[in-house]
């Protein structure tokens, strides 16, 4: 297996302190990895600099690449989808250019009405929504919309920022159970940023665990799973 | 009866160009949240390189679409070259700039041709159209201008890529750039476009105020009361404002307070807006209050 | 922008002195129209004390101050054309006059922040001259030719041996004015009422949650700005004898901002270097061309924003400190 992104000595913050410090991470290409930690470890923190929306120092390679150096939305061009936390979608839009721009770098228009009719059919409310402004969508269909947007990107790596924030139980599994499609079909590769470190455990083939802005620990799912001290303070056991 | 109608078409005629000023203002300021007190004078100047063309030869729509293009590339350098820098400086400082800019271009079109007032054609005939004497030739023909030019722009932002991503980089730069648009391309776009929309105003009023370099000055102030009348940030503000502003203009001064204070109207328009209902008609950003 | 200092250094002292050497010996050694200069710059850097005030301290931009230059001038000329009253007491009244005007300005500026209140101080501006030309006002305006005022005559004709002519009198009538309001600027800029300004300036919140009443603070400073820029209005309608409508356009008011913006702003001897400047460009730039002083002013007024944001004043006193420390 190939390694799709390397994380080197990364430090981040946002103006004078860093939040983030030494973050070292490899993620395997068609795996799923969890990126678990409580409120204000620097989970958020983390995927905003991987995709260089905050000033990060330290070594970024994706797919043989040095992007440490690409402004945001070149990364993204190179093929990183990032769903931030707050979802980002435009709510001033409709449903369905919020998804049309998620395909806006890519220069095949054909394949990508095949792929606005494949997110319809993930999200079939979506095309509920379809004309309807993307403001008015309720915070479960926010988060669907922000998902399939970074999906019509074709990406190679999808960066999810506490997709189950504020949604209900149903809701989120409806989107684990999509993302596991994504991964397993689509061959996406998926970093997750969770709190609800069950859930992501599940989906997850490997884990790092984060506290007060530095990696802790690094195992396969299964392995943090297990874990006394993870099973007490994030699982809850 | 008749002199009124007359009015009101007169009204209409300066209205469109008024709106079309008034959209490019609220393009820029939905994309960058500055006002471009500089848009008045960077169509002057664009209608001085039109003279220019006409000038040494050049036939009139050669040398209108040859000045949309030129203008698209002033805004755009301009955004690029002297705007860009100063994107995140406190207010005061983005405010100068844009006032340097606006004595910049004055002062050039003055220095490369001169402050005497010059005449500039109207591509349309002299003669009232059918026989009619409510409105002149060059006013219908300049609502006309104004309406394809309004089509145009809807049809771009509504219907084609390259439009909605305008709008999207213009709602939330961040957003923008996870989809991967390169947003400040966008906002040299915006520009250019907001010059080229000025440029088509600058053509259109020129025969009617004639052509020197304080030209837009008034017209400017009247772009601005249309702009906040519409709501500073919605572009279908800024259209139906400027035609308010434009009738408005044409019939108080006719009929109330005479043409010597007509901007005081414009005046006391923006001044009453701001204080009393700063989102104008149909915008949603107000003004802070502390 | 630069902090407001409390306190005067030995810098400050030397600077002062020759400055004020020069002010008194430099008249006798001139033409009478450079001495006319000097007089407006003085009038010019009044003016600017006021901007500086309201802009630079109290951070409300204003792209319309010329309208204060209009009160005061046509204040003065009005009550010396028509009420025939003596020249000094005019400006007393105009300085009274503009702060009423400028307080009442200030009640709806309130509501207005950066880009907005630049918006509708730029379009006063704009429509000053249309203004200023009111018919029903002409009685007392004198309309589009304006008002012709005789230059007040010199009370001495000799002091010392040496000649006092009109032009002479005024520039020493200009440059007591300009102590005065000087001395009174930094009074009330200084301790308390100047650090509540550049509070309310650069933290408004914080600000009016210690305590500070920022609305009423925010008007003062309006109206005292106007006061200030009143008696420069006041004091140029003596020195050109004539105010007209057409005088007081949009670009008298950019001619402030320029000023403030290359003096220096929030700062007081920024003010003296800005009226410098805007009154001696054109001498020297008007040789290449009627457009040339205005290309010049623009330019400046943009790489001041890239290059030296705090002006003249701030990068002396940004040098002074480097040399100090050495």
């Amino acid at each position: 297996m190939n390694v799709l992104l390397t994380v080197k000595n990364m430090c981040a913050g946002y103006g004078q302190g860093h939040v983030i410090h030494d973050i070292n991470m490899d993620i395997m290409e068609g795996s799923v990895t969890a990126l678990l930690g409580s409120n204000g470890a620097g989970k958020t923190t983390t995927l905003r600099a991987l995709t260089r929306m905050i000033s990060m120092s330290g070594e970024l390679h994706f797919n043989g690449q040095r992007i440490d150096t690409l402004a945001t939305e070149e990364i993204v061009r190179l093929g990183v989808a990032h769903v931030p936390d707050g979802r980002g979608t435009f709510t001033g839009l409709t449903t369905e250019e919020n998804l049309r721009l998620g395909a806006y770098s890519r220069n095949d228009k054909p394949s990508q009405q095949q792929d606005l009719e494949k997110m319809y059919g993930y999200f079939p409310k979506l095309r509920e929504r379809k004309l309807q402004q993307a403001g008015t969508l309720s915070g479960g269909e926010q988060q669907m919309l922000a998902i399939a947007r970074a999906l019509m990107l074709r990406p190679r790596l999808l960066l999810l920022d506490e997709p189950s924030f504020g949604l209900a139980p149903l809701v989120v599994q409806e989107i684990f159970d999509i993302m596991r499609t994504v991964n397993q079909l689509e061959k996406v590769t998926i970093l997750l940023v969770e709190q609800n470190a069950a859930m992501a455990l599940n989906l997850a083939d490997h884990a790092y665990l984060l506290e007060t802005g530095r990696l802790v620990k690094s195992a396969a799912a299964d392995v943090m799973k297990q874990d006394e001290s993870i099973r007490r303070s994030y699982l809850g056991a | 009866m008749e002199t009124f109608l007359h009015q009101i078409m007169a009204g209409i005629a300066t209205g469109g160009i008024y709106a079309s000023l008034a959209l490019a203002l609220v393009m820029i300021y939905q994309s960058t949240h500055h006002i471009n007190f500089a848009q008045g004078e960077i169509a002057m100047f664009a209608t001085y390189l039109a003279w220019s063309l006409i000038n040494a030869g050049v036939s009139y729509w050669i040398a209108f679409f040859s000045t949309l293009v030129l203008s698209f590339l002033l805004g755009a350098l301009i955004q690029r070259i002297i705007i860009k820098p100063v994107e995140r400086a406190p207010v005061l400082n983005v405010v100068v700039v844009f006032i340097g800019l606006l004595v910049i271009l004055n002062s050039l079109a003055g220095w490369i041709f001169s402050y005497t007032i010059k005449p500039f054609p109207s591509p349309f005939p002299k003669e009232p159209p059918f026989g009619w004497s409510i409105i002149s030739s060059h006013e219908l023909g300049s609502i006309g201008v104004t309406l394809v030019l309004l089509v145009l722009l809807f049809l771009f932002f509504r219907f084609t890529t390259l439009g909605l991503a305008m709008r999207a980089a213009a709602q939330n730069p961040d957003s923008s750039r996870l989809v991967g648009i390169r947003v400040s391309r966008m906002l040299a776009l915006g520009w250019g476009m907001a010059a080229m929309i000025g440029s088509i105003a600058g053509m259109m009023i020129a025969p009617v105020v004639f052509l020197e370099p304080n030209m837009m000055s008034g017209v400017l102030l009247y772009a601005f009361a249309a702009a906040l009348v519409g709501g500073i940030d919605s572009p279908l503000g800024a259209v139906i404002g400027g035609f308010i502003v434009g009738i408005l203009e044409n019939v108080l001064g006719a009929y109330l307070i005479g043409t010597e204070l007509k901007l005081s109207v414009a005046l006391v328009l923006i001044v009453s807006v701001l204080t009393f209902k700063p989102a104008g008609l149909f915008g949603k950003n107000l003004v802070t209050r502390v | 922008m630069t902090q407001y200092s409390t306190g005067i250094s030995n810098m400050q002292w030397v600077f002062g002195l020759v400055l004020a050497v020069t002010a008194v010996v430099l008249p006798f050694n001139l033409s009478n129209y450079h001495v006319f200069q000097m007089a407006m710059v003085l009038s010019y850097a009044i003016a600017l004390v006021g901007l500086n005030i309201l802009t630079g301290y109290s951070g409300q931009i204003s792209l319309g101050h010329g309208a204060f230059l209009a009160i005061g001038a046509y204040t003065t000329a009005i009550l010396i054309d028509k009420y025939d009253m003596h020249y000094a007491l005019t400006i007393p009244l105009a300085a009274l006059i503009c702060f009423v005007a400028g307080f009442l300005f200030g009640l709806p500026a309130l509501r207005l922040e950066g880009h907005y209140l630049a918006l509708a101080t730029f379009s006063l501006a704009v429509a000053l001259p249309q203004l200023l030309k009111f018919k029903h006002l002409e009685e007392w305006t004198g309309g589009v030719q304006g008002i012709v005022i005789m230059k007040p005559e010199s009370p001495l004709k000799e002091i010392m041996g040496l000649q006092i002519n009109a032009d002479r009198w005024m520039y020493f009538v200009s440059l007591f004015i300009a102590i005065v309001m000087f001395i009174l600027a930094r009074n009330i800029l200084k301790g308390r009422v100047g650090r509540a300004l550049i509070a309310i300036r650069d933290h408004p919140i914080a600000a009016s949650s210690m305590g500070i009443n920022t609305s009423l603070y925010k008007s003062l400073a309006f109206g005292v700005s106007a006061l200030f820029t009143g008696v420069a209005g006041s004091l140029s309608a003596l020195l050109i004898s004539f105010v007209a409508p057409d005088s007081f356009n949009v670009f008298l008011s950019i001619i402030l901002l320029v000023g403030m913006v290359i003096g220096g702003a929030a700062t007081l001897s920024g003010a003296l270097w800005g009226a410098l400047f805007i009154q001696f460009i054109p001498n020297l730039a008007d040789e290449i061309s009627k457009a040339a002083p205005w290309a010049i002013y623009g330019v400046s007024m943009i790489a001041f924003m890239y290059l030296m944001p705090m002006g003249i004043a701030g990068a002396l006193a940004l040098l002074g400190k480097r040399l100090t420390r050495h």
